[in-house]
């Protein structure tokens, strides 16, 4: 019988020549990253079980990127316990200050990581790398210590569902519609414990950014990791960003999967996920009555620059408005920097929209954006669970950066074409 | 281990912001974690529960982040087990690493909240209003780490020896 990618990457890192779905393998990671608020406790194991040193200080990632600038003395105080780990344990990757960014968008840009990788973060969205055609997945913070230390993390291998996707993207119609229409479909534990393996004509004419953007919210259809397959696209990004060799495994034509999905992506729509649950999508059409305060274009899932591009060209010449909130944060850095260059910042500005700099923010009701009792938001952002964005009767409608700009200038939830 | 205590009932999909919001998350202190269990679902849960109470939920328990702070919150609080149809993943690493029990069981619609319940871990036997019902056994790998006394200890282990 064949393997899929995501059985050949897991094989390959258990020094197996075949692994099967339901077999629990000790597997060498490539990677193992954390965050402000997850490494502070893999911090305290760390000392628990009296470990001197780790792994390999080139492939421990610290990003500084949740609470950060320093929300509170807390946050500070965790941050400044990483950053002395990072000193002492000379950690080549730690990041923080103008060089952070948000873990998802910012691992993959500096090259950390390539295609075949098996990399473990302490943060769910961890599943994100699987657009690049690796193996990772969002673990917790003891697992991620006894990464840290050995090096090693134990798998149980996932079955593989495949989505199939063919057919012609309509304008503005990105990735994240994608996802959300897929996590309506299949539900928020549809794909609990699974790869979920993306394919067909439609999938390689997306953009990586797309690509990164429905591997990110895998985890919200429960599923382990999200699988691309290398094409000159994903071989063009890691020529750009990488300096480490990568391997591209190949899905074999008999592998076997425990359901395949065929989606023609010309009739998914401007899917939004309504409140509390990510599965919960209508069509932004459907929506159209409903106030919004507040628009977030940013996060692990749509602050690239595809995603202010979109944003830029509907809310250019246009104006927020009037008693809604539009707040823009860029990714990382660079996303940052290149948006500037690009004019979209001073097109944000004249409409009236706050730029963050990158940070996760008001993504899962840090800071930078925290929402009243009874507000609305959308947001581009990937969960709109029950008080995710500030006060538990506040509300988070998740959507693509087309509709989230749309939505800026109408205060309704809206469609590009309503304001262009 | 046999466990008893009375039932608190959770529905389907209770993530890990219900368990704990992401607004505490910059505390580590299992105390302060464990006050803000259930907050945006059920405030006054942290003052009414009592030490050895149990929860049982539905599908997908504990999906949504790999933020620790969820069991570590539930333990907190005196929680030795939780009871549901099905769990994120994420969350049931986690558990069992930081010393909460798990049982996937279908004894939502059988229970009601206030019951009593009694339920030995090691067999999976649970009983409940006269009801006995077998949840999932435990997969072996888990039992060995259990066994070791979780991941942390295991790798003590390791590394001393
Ligand atoms: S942007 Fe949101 S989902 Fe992504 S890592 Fe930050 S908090 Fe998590």
């Amino acid at each position: 019988m064949g393997m899929t990618i995501t059985e050949k990457i897991l094989a390959a890192h258990a020094d197996k020549s075949f692994v099967e779905a339901g077999e629990i393998v000790d597997a060498r990671i490539d990677l193992a990253m954390a965050n402000d608020i997850t490494a502070p406790l893999s911090l305290e194991e760390f000392e628990k079980v009296g470990a001197r040193t780790v792994f390999d200080p080139e492939k421990v990632v610290f990003v500084l990127d949740h609470f950060t600038p320093n929300k509170d003395i807390l946050s500070a105080e965790n941050c400044k316990k990483i950053r002395e780990f990072s000193k002492k344990h000379n950690i080549v990757n730690f990041f923080e200050g103008g060089q952070c960014g948000i873990e998802h968008a910012l691992l993959p840009e500096k090259g950390l990581v390539v295609a075949g990788d098996l990399v473990i973060g302490a943060d769910s969205h961890t599943c994100t790398y699987g657009a690049l055609g690796a193996f990772s997945t969002g673990v917790g913070s003891t697992d991620l210590t006894y990464g840290m230390v050995t090096g090693r993390i134990w798998l149980k291998v996932p079955d593989s569902i495949k989505f199939h996707c063919h057919g012609k993207w309509p304008k503005w119609i990105t990735g994240k519609e994608l996802v959300l229409y897929i996590i309506g479909m299949i539900g928020v534990d549809g794909a609990l414990y699974s790869a979920m393996e993306y394919t067909g004509e439609a999938i390689a004419a997306l953009s990586m950014d797309s690509r990164f953007s429905i591997a990110n919210m895998a985890i919200e259809a429960g599923g382990k990791n999200g699988i691309f397959h290398v094409d000159d696209k994903t071989k063009a990004y890691m020529k750009e960003h990488a300096a480490r060799p990568y391997k591209a495994y190949e899905s074999d034509t008999d592998a076997s999967y425990r359901d395949v999905f065929e989606i023609d992506v010309a009739k998914i729509g401007f899917s939004v996920a309504c409140p509390s649950l990510p599965s919960n999508v209508k069509d932004a059409g459907e929506l159209g009555k409903i106030d919004i305060d507040q628009v977030v274009i940013g996060s692990c899932t749509n602050g690239r620059l595809e995603d202010l591009e979109m944003a830029a060209s509907i809310l250019k010449g246009k104006k927020v408005a009037k008693y809604t909130r539009c707040i823009i944060i860029p990714a990382t850095p660079a996303i940052y920097g290149e948006a500037m260059r690009r004019g979209y910042f001073q097109t944000f500005l004249d409409a009236g929209c706050i730029i963050s700099p990158p940070t996760c923010g008001p993504c899962l009701g840090g800071h930078m954006g925290i929402l009243a009792k009874g507000e609305r938001a959308v947001a581009t952002t990937n969960r709109n669970f029950i008080g995710r964005m500030g006060h538990p009767e506040s509300e988070v409608y998740l959507a693509g950066p087309a509709v989230a700009a749309a939505t800026a200038i109408k205060g309704k939830i809206a469609r590009p074409e309503e304001v262009i | 281990m046999i466990l008893q205590g009375k039932i608190w009932k959770f529905g389907d999909n209770i993530d890990t912001d219900i368990i704990i919001p992401a607004k505490y998350l910059a505390h580590t202190d299992p105390k302060v974690l464990g006050e803000h269990c259930m907050e945006p679902l059920a405030p006054d849960f942290p003052k009414k529960v009592k030490a050895g109470d149990i929860i049982v939920s539905g599908t997908n328990f504990g999906c949504g982040s790999s933020r620790e702070h969820a069991p570590i919150a539930i333990t907190a609080l005196g929680i030795p087990l939780v009871i549901a149809k099905t769990f994120a993943r994420i969350f049931y690493r986690n558990a069992f690493n930081k010393g909460l029990a798990l049982l996937e069981a279908d004894i939502y619609d059988l229970v009601h909240d206030g019951d009593e319940i009694d339920v030995d871990v090691a067999t999976g036997i649970i009983r409940c209003g006269g009801n006995e019902v077998k949840a999932k056994p435990i997969p072996p790998f888990m039992v060995e780490l259990i066994n070791e006394g979780g991941l942390i200890n295991y790798l003590k282990k390791k590394l001393e020896g």
